[in-house]
């Protein structure tokens, strides 16, 4: 199963836990997975349209997997998949 | 007696004032960088500009631009939210000019920058550092907004900054190395400089280049939201001209800070470190050919934290410091 890092702001929703595991063979499956365990995070992490809220960033292996496949994003057994909030950043 | 004639030229250029002399920085090679014969690695140091970073370009783009369009005239108040490069820029280019110049700035930033931005005459104003870059964003909204006395460039929305990077940088970096540019990685803030030269070169070299952007993870006391609600995506960023994303922890991103200088000589500033980072993580996947990144700033902002001399560990507040 995949791990999934929490970010401090989600934390409340999964228990308090910083990672969780998910099983899924891709980012739209990790994610489902992880909203039926924990149903208050689904607001927070999709939109209503199913796909990921705008402000949510999420990340296999350190990349963000929106400029990757998206939802449809292959995941691995041993993979790590980190949820973020979208943060202004960067010498601005 | 007759001077020998010197073997580069035109050896940084000849300027009538500090303004127009940003730009036109150095692209060197970095050879310790590249993993393989083929594969060579290109810093563009944005550090050489006046005033020490990339900024120098945008904050001149955003003043020129605005007195080109009839917005502003010396004596005009800007206020400007920035996690400190850009208001150092800012300030330098308005005292120049005459414009009084108010920054917002997180609490949190390294004491040098607050230092910078005094020294060149601007007044500043802190917002949260438990909020990062965003609070000082929605603090300086919230402010424009109550008093329109006030006018705000903002480097997070105006297209007059990637146009500094469309113009100048990438234009730049296409003439030194005649065009040959395989990939090019640049951090992500406001998303200036990758927007602008991700343009560029895909104007000028299809799919041939690889734009990769870095970002900062934000450290876990930075995040101080309330809720994903209160995320921000500045509004020039087209996530669709980027073909890899990757984020770079504060840890890892002092770690090649140090790198820099102590392979290569490279006296920079912790966001090029995760510049490097990530540049060094694509020249691996490469067989051949030129991978350019960014050098944001200079190290001198930072010297104060310690994190070039002391073992990454021992460096105070690392999770918790806005670097970039």
């Amino acid at each position: 199963m995949a791990t999934v890092r929490i970010p401090p702001v989600l934390r409340p929703a999964v228990g308090g836990e910083r990672e969780v595991s998910a099983a899924g063979s891709s980012v739209g499956e990790v994610l489902t997975a992880l909203v039926e365990a924990h149903p208050e995070t689904r607001e927070q992490i999709f939109a209503e349209d199913g796909d990921l809220n705008r402000y949510v960033n999420v990340y296999l292996n350190d990349e963000d997997v929106r400029v990757l496949d998206g939802l449809g994003t292959a995941v691995g057994e041993s993979d790590e998949l980190v949820i973020l909030p979208a943060m202004a950043g960067g010498s601005a | 007696m007759a001077l020998p004639p010197l073997e580069r030229r035109p050896c940084g250029g000849r300027y009538s004032d500090i303004v127009e002399s940003i730009g036109h920085t150095p692209l060197v090679e970095l050879k310790r960088m590249s993993p393989k014969p083929g594969v060579r690695v290109w810093a563009k140091l944005e550090s050489a500009n006046p005033t020490g970073s990339v900024k120098d370009r945008v904050a001149r783009s955003l003043i020129e631009e605005a007195e080109a369009g009839g917005l502003i005239a010396p004596g005009q108040t800007i206020l400007e939210p920035t996690s400190g490069n850009t208001g150092v820029s800012l300030a330098m280019i308005c005292s120049r000019k005459g414009y009084p110049l108010k920054v917002v700035m997180p609490d949190n930033v390294t004491p040098e920058r607050t230092e910078l931005l005094r020294m060149y005459g601007a007044e500043i104003v802190y917002s949260p550092g438990d909020q990062g870059s965003n609070g000082a964003v929605a603090m300086a909204l919230e402010m424009a907004e109550a008093d329109p006395s006030f006018y705000m460039p903002y480097q997070y929305g105006n297209p007059a900054n990637p146009l500094a990077h469309y113009d100048g940088t990438a234009p730049e970096i296409l003439e030194e190395l005649d065009g040959e540019v395989d990939a090019f990685v640049a951090g992500l803030g406001t998303g200036g400089t990758l927007m602008g030269c991700a343009r560029r070169f895909k104007e000028e070299l299809g799919d041939r280049v690889t734009i990769v952007a870095a970002e900062p993870m934000q450290g876990e006391p930075v995040q101080g939201l309330r809720s994903l609600d209160d995320g921000f995506i500045p509004p020039i960023i087209d996530l669709s001209l980027l073909d890899r994303k990757i984020f770079v922890t504060n840890r890892d991103a002092v770690i090649w800070t140090r790198k820099l200088l102590d392979e290569e000589g490279l006296f920079a500033g912790v966001s090029s470190g995760a510049i490097a980072r990530v540049a060094a993580r694509i020249a691996d996947e490469m067989d051949e050919g030129n991978i350019v990144f960014i050098v944001c700033d200079d190290g001198w902002r930072y010297l104060s934290s310690g994190l070039y001399t002391l073992p990454v560990d021992e460096v105070e507040n690392l999770e918790s410091t806005v670097w970039w």
